[in-house]
C-alpha cells in the first residue's frame, strides 16, 4: 500500500513535470504550426527571456561587461530595483523586439528554403542568442524570484494524508506551473479561435501561398508568432528559472521538449500537452522500477528512446496529421 | 477480330513489328479510403507498341500509371508482366523488373549534374560492392567508363551535350523534361512509362518531344506506355488508346476507333452523367 | 592567364572524371600533400600540432563522415558526439583487451564498430524523415553517453570513469600517451585523414554516391528508378559512422589521451562537427576540411585578438565567439547554403575568366 502511494505522489510529480514540458513544446508547436519553422532556439529564448526579466528586475546595466571590457569602466548596475510587474511586462516588450529583429534579418531571407535548411538556421540563432545573452547580461547563475510561491504544497499534504493517510509531497511551484499552462493554453486557444489574427493564423498554418493570396501579411504573421513563442518563453523562464535558477541549463529544456513534441505530434497543442505529460510520468516511473537495474540516471534518454521507439510505429505522433506521399 | 487481336503480334501500317503482350492488367480496382479512384479496368500493353492512356482531369490515368509502375498496390486486379504475376513489390523493385518512368511534375534530383542524372537511370546495372567502389582503381572505374560510354550515347541521340555538367535545377523546364526522358531511357526499360511527357510545354517543344519518343520507339523497339492531355498528339502518336473517365475505361482501340466511340466522345463534351 | 582549361583536352571518359580536371589544381594538390607529409613534421612545434593541426585533421575527418549523411546523402543527424564516443570506447577496450595488436588495425576496426552501432541507429531513417530523424539521432546521443558513462565494463572499473590511453608504438615510434612528440601525432592523423578523404571522394562520386544524392534529392524518385532505400541509407549510415568513429578513436587516443564520455563527447561535439560541414559545404570532401578548418582557427584567433591583443576576459570572448559562430550559420545559409567549397569554387569560376571577364 505505502509503495502504491508512493507510486501516486511519483506520478503526480511527473504530471507536474510533465506540464513544465509542454510549457515549453507548446513554444515549438505554435512557431510550427504558423511558419512550418522547426525552432531549435525556443530553448535560449526561455533562457534569454529569464536572463532579460532578472536583469530588468535587479537594474543590471545590459552590456555592463562588454562596456567595461572595451572601455576600462567599473559598471554593474543602475543601483534600482522594478517592481515584477513591470519587469514582466517590459520583458515581454523585449521578446516582441526579439521576434522583429528575428523575422528582418533571418526568417525573411529564408523564405521557401527546406524545413530542414530552417530547422538548422534556428540552432545557429540558438548558439548566436545564448552568447547574446550572456554578453548583455552575464553568465554568472542568478536567482529569479517574481514573488511565486514555492516550497512543499502544506495544504496538499495535509488534505492527502486526510484522504489516504499519506501526505503526498507536491511543490507548490508545480501546482502554480499547472495552473499557469492550463491558462496559457486556453488563452491561446481563444486567441487563434476567436480573433481575427487568429484566424491568420490558423489560415497561414494550413496553407501559406492561399493565405497570401487572400491579403494576410505573412511577414506580420510571423512577428506575430514569434512574439507569442517569446512570451511563452517567457512564462516558460520563469517557471524553470524560479525551480533551477537562471543558467545556462536552463535552455537545455528544449532538449526535454523534443521528444515531447516527437510523441505528440508537431502540429497539435493537445498533442504538446499530453506527450509532456507521458514523458513527465514516463521517466519518473521508469527510473523508479528499472533504474535501479541498469544505473539510473536514466531521464537523461528515456524520453528520446520512448520517442523514437514510438515514431517507428507512428511516423507523425499521437495528434499529428498524416503525411501521404504523392509523385 | 481486327488484326489487333492477334496474340502473336502484328505490323503496323508504317512498318515496326509489335509483339505479343508485354503486360496485363486484369480487372484492376484501386481505392484511397473511401474514394475509388480506379474502377474494374482491364487491358494490355503489347511489346513495341506506343500505348496511351487518355481521359478527362480526375479519370484516374495517374493513378493507373502508379499502379503500373509499383507505386501504388491496387486493392483488386491483377498485374501480369512478361507472363508472369507480379505479387506486391516495392518501387525499387518494379524498376528491376525494367520498367522506367518520368514524372508529371519532374522528379530529377536538383543537386546533381546532368549526367549524374542520367547516370542515376543506371544504377540497377551497377555491380561494384562498396569496397572495390570505395579504391575506385580496378572494378569500380571500369564499371564507371563502360556505362559513361552508354550515357554519352543517351545524351547524342536527345541532343544535349552541352549541358552534360550543368547542374540540373538551373535547366529550363523544357530541357528538364528531356534530361528526365534520357535517365528513364539510361536504364534500358522493356516498358517506359510517360507521365503527360508534353504538360506545359510549348507548340515547339511538344513537336521535339514527339519526334523524341517515336525515335526511341523506333529505334530501341522500347514499348512506351503515355499518358496525355493533348489529344492531338496523342491520336498521332500511339498505336492504341485506352480512354478513361471517372475511374472506368469507356473505350479501348486504334486512334480511330477511339475517335469514333460515342462514350468518349461524351466525356470530352460533357455530357451529363446518370 | 594562369588558370585555364583551354588546351587541356580530355580524351576519356575517365580523364573527364577525374578528381580535379584542371591540371593546375592537381599540381597544387600534389605540392600540398608534399609539404603536408614531407615539411611540417620537421617544423611542427608542440604548440601547432596540439591548438591547431592535430584537432583540425581529427574534426575534418569527423566533418567528412557527417558530410556523407547530412550533406551527400540528406539525413541531418545530431549524434556525432555519441558515435564517436563509440569510437573512443572502442578503442580503448580493444587496445587493453589486446595490446599486442596495432593500435592503427585498433583504430580501424573502433571505425567499424561504430559503422555497426550507426546503422542500428540509422534503421529508424527508414521511416522518419527530416527534423524528425534530426531529433530521433539525439536518442543516439543521449544514450551512448549515459550508457558509457554508467556500465562501468566500459571503462574497465577505474575510479574516476575516466578513460586513459596506454602508451602504443607505430614502428617504434611512441604515437599515444602524454609523452608522444608533435610530429608523431600530426602524422598518424594526416595519414587517417588523407585516406578517408581518398575513400570519401570514390565513394561519392561513383555508384553509393549517386545512391545517396538521389535519395537526398528527392527520396520517391530514387525508390522509384531502382534505389532500395534500406541499403542506400544504411550504406551512408555505415560510411559516415565509421569515418566518424575513426575520428572518435583518434581524438582520444592521440589527441586526449583521457577521456570522459559526457565531457569529450556531449552534445556541442555533434553541434560543432554539424556547423563545420554547414559552414564548409554541405556535399563536399574539400568543404569537410575547410569548414573544420574554420572552426578550429576561428577560437584560437578570437582569443589572440580578443584576450591576447585587447586584454579582454576570457568568458567574454567566448560568449562573442557562440555570437559570431551563430550568426556566421545564419549567415552561410541564407547566403551560400554549399559554405565555403562553393565561395571557393566561385572564385575558381572567376579566375579561370581573368582578366576578361566577358
Amino acid at each position: 500500500m505505502e509503495q502504491l502511494l508512493y507510486v501516486a505522489e511519483l506520478v503526480m510529480n511527473g504530471l507536474m513535470t510533465g506540464v513544465m514540458y509542454a510549457l515549453v513544446a507548446l513554444g515549438f508547436v505554435l512557431i510550427f504550426k504558423a511558419s512550418g519553422v522547426f525552432n531549435y532556439s525556443q530553448g535560449v529564448l526561455a533562457l534569454f527571456a529569464a536572463l532579460t526579466l532578472v536583469g530588468i528586475q535587479n537594474g543590471q546595466i545590459p552590456f555592463a561587461h562588454l562596456i567595461n571590457a572595451m572601455f576600462g569602466t567599473n559598471l554593474h548596475s543602475f543601483g534600482w530595483t522594478v517592481p515584477s510587474v513591470l519587469a514582466i511586462l517590459l520583458t515581454a516588450g523585449v521578446m516582441v523586439l526579439l521576434a522583429l529583429a528575428i523575422e528582418k534579418l533571418v526568417l525573411r531571407h529564408l523564405v521557401g528554403q527546406e524545413p530542414i535548411i530552417l530547422f538548422m538556421a534556428t540552432i545557429g540563432l540558438a548558439y548566436f542568442l545564448e552568447g547574446f545573452g550572456d554578453v548583455m547580461w552575464g553568465a554568472d547563475v542568478k536567482t529569479l524570484d517574481v514573488g511565486l510561491p514555492q516550497g512543499i504544497s502544506d495544504t496538499a499534504e495535509a488534505w492527502t494524508a486526510q484522504l489516504t493517510g499519506y501526505g503526498f509531497f507536491i511543490d507548490r511551484l508545480d501546482i502554480w506551473a499547472a495552473i499557469v499552462a492550463t491558462a496559457l493554453v486556453a488563452a491561446l486557444v481563444a486567441f487563434s479561435q476567436f480573433t481575427k489574427q487568429g484566424r491568420a493564423m490558423r489560415a497561414v498554418a494550413d496553407d501559406h501561398q492561399a493565405a497570401l493570396s487572400v491579403g494576410i501579411s505573412l511577414q506580420f504573421i510571423w512577428i506575430m508568432v514569434w512574439s507569442i513563442a517569446g512570451f511563452v518563453a517567457l512564462v516558460a523562464g520563469i517557471m524553470w528559472g524560479t525551480k533551477s535558477g537562471v543558467q545556462f541549463s536552463l535552455s537545455l529544456i528544449a532538449l526535454k521538449a523534443l521528444p515531447v513534441l516527437m510523441l505528440g505530434g508537431f502540429t497539435s497543442i493537445p498533442g504538446a500537452i499530453v506527450g509532456g505529460l507521458i514523458i513527465g510520468v514516463g521517466e519518473k516511473l521508469f527510473e523508479f522500477f528499472v533504474g535501479p537495474m541498469i544505473g539510473g540516471a536514466t531521464e537523461t534518454w528515456f524520453a528520446y528512446v520512448l520517442a523514437l521507439i514510438f515514431l517507428v510505429f507512428r511516423p507523425q505522433g499521437l495528434f499529428g496529421e498524416r503525411i501521404i506521399e504523392r509523385v | 477480330m481486327t488484326i489487333m487481336e492477334n496474340p502473336a503480334g502484328y505490323i503496323t501500317a508504317d512498318g515496326r513489328k509489335i509483339g505479343g503482350t508485354l503486360m496485363d492488367l486484369r480487372n484492376i480496382t484501386l481505392r484511397f479510403g473511401g474514394v475509388t479512384a480506379i474502377k474494374d479496368i482491364s487491358f494490355d500493353i503489347r511489346e513495341g507498341e506506343i500505348r496511351a492512356i487518355i481521359g478527362p482531369n480526375g479519370a484516374g490515368k495517374s493513378s493507373m500509371l502508379n499502379v503500373i509502375s509499383g507505386f501504388y498496390v491496387p486493392q483488386e486486379g491483377e498485374v501480369w508482366f512478361r507472363g508472369q504475376r507480379r505479387g506486391q513489390m516495392r518501387p525499387y523493385q518494379v524498376a528491376r523488373l525494367g520498367i522506367a518512368r518520368t514524372f508529371q511534375n519532374i522528379a530529377l534530383f536538383d543537386g546533381m549534374s546532368v549526367l549524374d542524372n542520367i547516370m542515376t537511370g543506371r544504377l540497377t546495372m551497377m555491380k561494384s560492392n562498396l569496397l572495390q567502389q570505395a579504391v575506385w582503381r580496378g572494378a569500380a572505374e571500369r564499371e564507371e567508363t563502360a556505362h559513361r560510354e552508354k550515357v554519352e550515347k543517351i545524351i547524342d541521340f536527345l541532343e544535349i551535350q552541352n549541358i552534360r555538367k550543368t547542374p540540373v535545377g538551373r535547366l529550363p523546364y523544357g530541357l528538364k523534361k528531356r534530361v528526365e526522358l534520357a535517365r528513364a531511357l539510361a536504364a534500358e526499360p522493356n516498358l517506359l512509362l510517360l507521365d503527360e511527357p508534353m504538360a506545359g510545354m510549348n507548340v515547339e517543344e511538344k513537336e521535339d518531344m514527339s519526334r523524341f519518343i517515336l525515335d526511341v520507339n523506333d529505334e530501341f523497339g522500347t514499348t512506351i506506355a503515355l499518358i496525355e492531355h493533348d489529344m492531338g498528339v496523342v491520336m498521332d502518336l500511339s498505336d492504341r488508346v485506352v480512354v478513361m473517365d471517372y475511374g472506368r475505361k469507356i473505350g479501348d482501340g486504334t486512334p480511330d476507333e477511339v475517335r469514333n466511340n460515342q462514350a468518349v466522345i461524351d466525356a470530352y463534351l460533357g455530357v451529363a452523367h446518370d | 592567364m594562369i588558370y585555364r582549361e583551354a588546351g587541356d583536352f580530355k580524351a576519356s571518359y575517365r580523364a573527364d572524371g577525374q578528381t580535379f580536371p584542371l591540371r593546375l589544381d592537381r599540381t597544387a594538390y600534389w605540392a600540398l600533400l608534399a609539404v603536408a607529409f614531407l615539411v611540417v613534421p620537421f617544423v611542427i612545434t608542440d604548440y601547432w600540432a596540439t591548438s591547431v593541426l592535430v584537432p583540425f585533421l581529427i574534426y575534418a575527418i569527423a566533418a567528412l563522415g557527417l558530410n556523407i549523411l547530412v550533406g551527400y546523402t540528406g539525413q541531418v543527424s545530431l549524434g556525432t558526439g555519441g558515435f564517436m564516443a563509440v569510437g573512443a570506447y572502442a578503442t580503448y577496450k580493444l587496445t587493453t583487451m589486446f595490446p599486442d595488436v596495432s593500435i592503427l588495425i585498433h583504430v580501424v576496426l573502433a571505425g567499424g564498430v561504430t559503422a555497426l552501432v550507426g546503422m542500428l541507429f540509422g534503421l529508424p531513417s527508414l521511416r522518419i524523415k527530416g527534423f524528425y530523424l534530426a531529433v530521433s539521432t539525439l536518442a543516439a546521443q543521449f544514450f551512448l553517453i549515459w550508457l558509457f558513462n554508467k556500465v562501468p565494463w566500459f571503462y574497465n572499473y577505474s575510479a574516476s570513469g575516466q578513460i586513459t590511453m596506454p602508451e602504443r608504438t607505430v614502428f617504434g615510434v611512441l604515437v599515444t600517451g602524454p609523452s608522444t612528440s608533435a610530429p608523431a601525432k600530426y602524422l598518424v592523423c594526416l595519414g587517417f585523414a588523407v585516406i578517408l578523404a581518398w575513400l570519401a571522394r570514390n565513394l561519392t562520386r561513383g555508384t553509393s554516391g549517386r545512391k545517396w544524392m538521389a535519395i537526398r534529392d528527392m527520396d520517391i524518385a530514387a525508390e522509384i528508378i531502382g534505389v532500395n532505400p534500406l541499403t542506400a541509407k544504411l550504406t551512408s549510415f555505415a560510411v559516415s559512422s565509421f569515418m566518424i568513429g575513426i575520428a572518435g578513436a583518434l581524438f582520444f587516443a592521440v589527441y586526449l589521451g583521457a577521456a570522459e564520455a559526457s565531457e569529450s563527447f556531449g552534445i556541442n561535439k555533434s553541434f560543432l562537427i554539424l556547423f563545420m560541414v554547414i559552414i564548409g559545404g554541405l556535399g563536399s570532401v574539400f568543404g569537410s576540411f575547410a569548414g573544420a578548418a574554420f572552426m578550429v582557427l576561428l577560437p584560437v584567433l578570437l582569443k589572440n585578438v580578443l584576450v591576447g591583443g585587447m586584454g579582454w576576459p576570457t568568458d567574454l570572448a567566448a560568449h562573442i565567439e557562440l555570437m559570431i559562430v551563430g550568426a556566421l550559420i545564419v549567415f552561410f545559409l541564407i547566403v551560400e547554403p554549399h559554405g565555403l567549397a562553393q565561395l571557393w569554387r566561385l572564385t575558381k569560376e572567376k579566375l579561370r575568366l581573368w582578366p576578361f571577364p566577358h
